[in-house]
């Protein structure tokens, strides 16, 4: 299968919109400048009148904007059917739902596996970039869009540092944020994870010193240890023991080789190959560089309720009690500061055992709190209500 | 707002008690806010807009489901960080006698919020004194097994609790028992009395 970013010429079916031109760039946080910038996005529901019912969805690292239809290019199914559509959480029936692939990104916006102006594949020529800027991008987006009030930004994962940079720098455009799974600033042990996948990809011998779409290899061994390195970090240690244990695959006993004997290793090495041939190895180091990158604090002079005094937005936190990426302490840490910033905020911590990756999974009373608090938001901001099934 | 017929019966007493020192639009916290009924019952009769605080996950899940405003955390705890004058009224609804630090809760408060309302089982009532007058043994008002399992922590009297608010810089603005007329505070030996559950309206001084 070929890696959808490496056809990317318009003729895919994606939905995209040029941001950025030589004449209105897209300014970068490292001080750079991009003169040529295209978003892909996905849409759901209608967009009513008064252009008040918009929802944003963020999506995390491997994700893309097909976040409630089947992607078309990957033939992948919906990441977050269970919170978006008909009757969901998020009622495509009620709202307008707009998700946007990220700056960065290699599902149809701009990054660096898109092509330079002068018809080179960016790779690592493209600028480094931080979740502000992938926001910045986002904000113009929807300027080229014409909708200026956000009802709702909600994202998981680095989906949510995207919430939280959106209700700073789209001030009091925003009426309602739920940053779910997520932390103010990125913690050594997750820059270290992120680092040890980073180390793998550009130690693969494709990957060309970040030249191989140029000179058409792929790092896919690199890519594939990355994505198995990390994927242990979005589960929990007791669910990896509840579906595998030290269980053997498909043989009696140990082999005294290093084949994958154990169900654990056949189930990260399969996460690794499905992996990449959907993604884009240099736009997985540039994505995760900007999440290290990511320490509100440290923007607002150190103290993290400076970066939200002032705001009207209401918030709703939500945090895994098993999730060790990013863990219910930092999402309290979020919350404190948005007290003390005096945001009208609520925080809501899900038991279960399924760590990270629990925010895109079925959990009734994580669905209920969503609803709970999405219907009262709607309803405050005089929006109709939801139809009664 | 229209009142529902079938709730009535519903309402906790001290949360009605409470409810009437409440105006239209005032911001309140609710510390200890366990599911959120007093919340709702001062969103929809008093017009009030509320914040909760409640250290058991449960119940704030339950509240946000409810589309109310409420975090987890821990009043005897996470206090400071809420700035000063964020709230028109705090309050302590059978709350302050839990707590492991009640004067630094009230210092807080009273920081936080013009107003602070508690409300708190009195164990100046004449049956307890009569009853640990002949029996020797502290009553419990609760209905737990023992003393040692009862959920007050801090058997205190509207005394004591006057004590508190003084200590605290704050003044009985008005006093009510759950069941009964408000009075002015210089009616407390009447009600320290009286009344099994009380209603403390507690202002700054000066």
């Amino acid at each position: 299968m070929i890696a959808p970013a490496r056809t990317l010429s318009g003729a895919d079916g994606l939905k995209r919109l040029s941001v950025a031109t030589p004449a209105q760039p897209l300014r970068l946080d490292s001080g750079r400048t991009l003169d040529h910038v295209e978003i892909a996005y996905e849409t759901w529901g209608t967009l009513d009148a008064e252009k008040s019912n918009v929802v944003v969805v963020c999506h995390a690292l491997t994700m893309d904007q097909f976040a409630a239809s089947p992607n078309p290019v990957t033939n992948r199914p919906a990441w977050w059917p269970s919170v978006i559509g008909s009757g969901k959480p998020i009622d495509t029936d009620r709202f307008f739902v707009i998700c946007s692939n990220v700056l960065g990104g290699c599902m149809g916006s701009t990054g660096p596996a898109s092509r330079k102006p002068d018809g080179s594949y960016w790779g690592t020529d493209f600028p480094i970039i931080t979740i502000a800027d992938m926001v910045r991008a986002q904000i113009a987006l929807l300027d080229q869009l014409g909708i200026q009030n956000i009802f709702l930004a909600i994202g998981g994962s680095i989906g949510g540092m995207q919430v939280l940079e959106w209700t700073i720098q789209a001030r009091d455009r925003v009426f309602a944020a739920i940053p779910i799974a997520v932390a103010p600033r990125q913690s050594a042990q997750n820059i270290g994870f992120y680092e040890v996948g980073r180390q793998a990809i550009m130690a693969d011998p494709n990957w060309r010193g970040g030249r191989y779409l140029d000179e058409g290899t792929r790092p896919d061994r690199g890519l594939a240890v990355a994505r198995m390195a990390a994927h242990i970090t979005y589960v929990s240690e007791s669910s990896l023991k509840q579906k595998f244990d030290r269980r053997l695959q498909d043989r009696q006993t140990k082999t005294f080789g290093f084949d994958a004997d154990f169900q654990i290793e056949s189930y990260l090495r399969h996460q690794g190959q499905v992996f990449v041939d959907r993604f884009d190895a240099n736009s997985y180091l540039y994505i995760t560089r900007a999440m290290d990158y990511f320490d509100l604090p440290n923007e607002h002079g150190g103290v993290l309720a400076n970066a939200f005094r002032g705001l009207a937005t209401r918030f709703c936190v939500f945090s895994f009690s098993s999730d060790w990426h990013y863990t219910p302490e930092e999402a309290r840490d979020l919350v404190r500061a948005l007290n003390a910033a005096g945001c009208e905020t609520s925080y809501v911590s899900i038991d279960t055992d399924k760590g990270h990756d629990a925010f895109l999974l079925d959990e009734p009373e994580y669905e209920a709190a969503l609803l709970g608090f999405i219907d009262a938001a709607a309803s405050a901001r005089g929006l109709p209500k939801r139809k009664q099934p | 707002m229209k009142s529902c017929p079938g709730s009535q019966g519903m309402r906790r007493a001290d949360h009605v008690a409470i409810a009437q020192f409440i105006n239209k639009g005032e911001l309140v916290l609710d510390v200890g806010c366990g599911d959120g009924q007093l919340m709702e019952l001062l969103q929809s009769e008093r017009g009030a807009r509320t914040r909760g605080l409640e250290v058991e996950q449960a119940g704030v899940n339950r509240c946000v489901s409810k589309g109310l405003a409420v975090v987890q955390g821990n009043a005897d705890a996470d206090l400071p960080v809420y700035p000063d004058d964020a709230y028109d009224v705090a309050i302590l609804s059978k709350t302050i006698q839990e707590l492991a630090r009640p004067k630094f809760v009230l210092d807080e408060l009273s920081r936080i919020a013009r107003r602070v309302i508690v409300s708190f089982r009195n164990y100046g009532h004449w049956k307890v004194r009569t009853r640990l007058f002949t029996t020797g043994r502290i009553p419990n008002l609760g209905h737990g097994a023992g003393w040692w399992s009862d959920g007050a922590r801090r058997p205190c009297t509207a005394r004591d609790m006057a004590e508190l608010a003084d200590e605290a810089g704050l003044k009985i603005a008005a006093a009510t028992a759950v069941h009964g007329k408000p009075v002015n505070g210089r009616s407390l030996t009447r009600l320290n009395w009286t009344a099994e559950d009380l209603v403390f309206v507690l202002e700054r001084k000066g």
